[in-house]
């Protein structure tokens, strides 16, 4: 019984979005030269010892550089999967379950990776 | 989730194929979207045979033509039958289009001029979608002039630049072939005001005698009213007027952006 225009307007306007938008440009930009750094360094890895792989992370060049890459891929990543689940989970409860998924994916992964560099890194 | 596939009801069964007309020259086949809310049965694709040399060139001359001489009962909204109105939009030979300047031998797939309805819409009968959210769409964008300066004597003026600004935005018939040609307007039609309503937001957003610009902006700041555009530029391919709904939305998003800074 609602009238059009009533429906249409919802609940209003979230007031977000923009800093969303801005952060996923952002983190596309940040991921084009550090993408490159990365493929980088891999192919330099390549049949290398694992004393090679943790010299070559111990740099503290290279470590932040993948620690970045990390950091923009898991952002970009997270708010990517979530305009996705946006765009196609109608269904409530499932949408807020897939958004929570996906932030804990997100944080569970750059947790690993980051760790996973500092322990290599630091040669621990 | 998404539906990827049509209800058992909405499924598109054999239509009949109408007779060719008799002492007929030249005709061309139409291959039409039918459906009648009150007969129970799904929608169907009827065949035509357009006379030629008893009509004029466009497809809306041939909608028109069948509707005189072969079936009166074929539904289809046309007014100005000269792409100024905007009802006669519907998807013609596989894009949204106006049925008045959509030459019949323009479409090329495989002979035949396949009409449906707009797509992804409500459909009242036939060739004739549900635009009443569509319509509210453009209503809740407020297009309208909004000032709190006290109305000048004369007219509210405005420079030549200012004006020109405004080119490209104005000349939008509201035929809706852009919004129901939007994959995310599809999916997200309730939520997402669609290319249609936001270039109109933009219209106003850019008009440099309004004064409500922070206000509307605020209004469309929404992951789902604004940010469900993600560039798929079907907008801009349908638009029968040439417009470009889709660098609209983009500018909106720069203002949006650019006032965070």
């Amino acid at each position: 019984m609602r009238t059009p225009l009533g429906q249409v307007r919802g609940l209003g306007a979230a007031k977000s979005g923009t800093e969303h938008f801005w952060v996923q440009r952002l983190t596309a930009v940040a991921n084009l030269p550090l993408t490159l750094v990365f493929v980088g360094v891999v192919i330099s890895l390549a049949g290398s010892s694992h004393a090679g792989a943790t010299a070559t992370l111990g740099n503290p060049w290279i470590a932040i550089l993948m620690l970045l890459f990390v950091l923009s891929g898991v952002v970009h990543m997270k708010i990517g999967m979530q305009v996705i689940i946006e765009d196609y989970v109608h269904h409530d409860l499932c949408k807020l379950l897939a958004l929570m998924a996906n932030t804990f994916f997100a944080i569970v992964i750059g947790l690993a990776a980051a760790f996973a560099l500092l322990k290599i890194s630091f040669g621990v | 989730m998404v539906q990827l596939t049509l209800p058992k009801n909405s499924r598109l069964v054999e239509g009949k194929v109408w007779p060719k007309p008799s002492g007929a020259k030249e005709t061309t086949e139409f291959k039409v979207y039918r459906w009648n809310p009150e007969d129970g049965i799904n929608p169907r694709v009827d065949t035509f045979y357009v006379d030629r040399g008893d009509c004029g060139p466009m497809v809306l001359d041939g909608l028109i033509w069948i509707k005189s001489k072969v079936d009166a009962s074929l539904t289809f909204r046309r007014s100005c039958r000269e792409g100024i109105c905007g009802s006669c939009a519907m998807n013609i030979d596989g894009t949204n289009t106006l049925a008045c300047t959509k030459g019949m031998d323009e479409c090329n797939s495989g002979g035949a001029v396949k009409i449906y309805p707009l797509p992804h819409m409500p459909v009242i009968k036939d060739l004739v979608p549900d635009l009443t959210q569509f319509y509210a769409q453009h209503a809740s964008v407020e297009p309208w002039l909004k000032t709190e300066t006290r109305a000048p004597g004369t007219e509210w003026r405005q420079s030549r630049d200012d004006r020109e600004k405004l080119d490209g935005l104005y000349e939008c018939i509201l035929c809706a072939c852009c919004s129901t040609s939007c994959p995310s307007y599809w999916w997200n039609g309730d939520r997402y005001l669609g290319p249609a309503a936001l270039l109109q937001a933009y219209r106003w957003l850019i008009d440099s005698r309004d004064e409500d610009t922070g206000k509307r902006l605020d209004d469309l700041e929404d992951p789902f009213k604004l940010y469900r555009c993600h560039t798929i530029m079907n907008c801009a391919k349908a638009c029968p007027k040439g417009l470009n709904p889709a660098k609209a939305i983009a500018e909106i998003k720069h203002m949006m952006v650019t006032r965070q800074f």
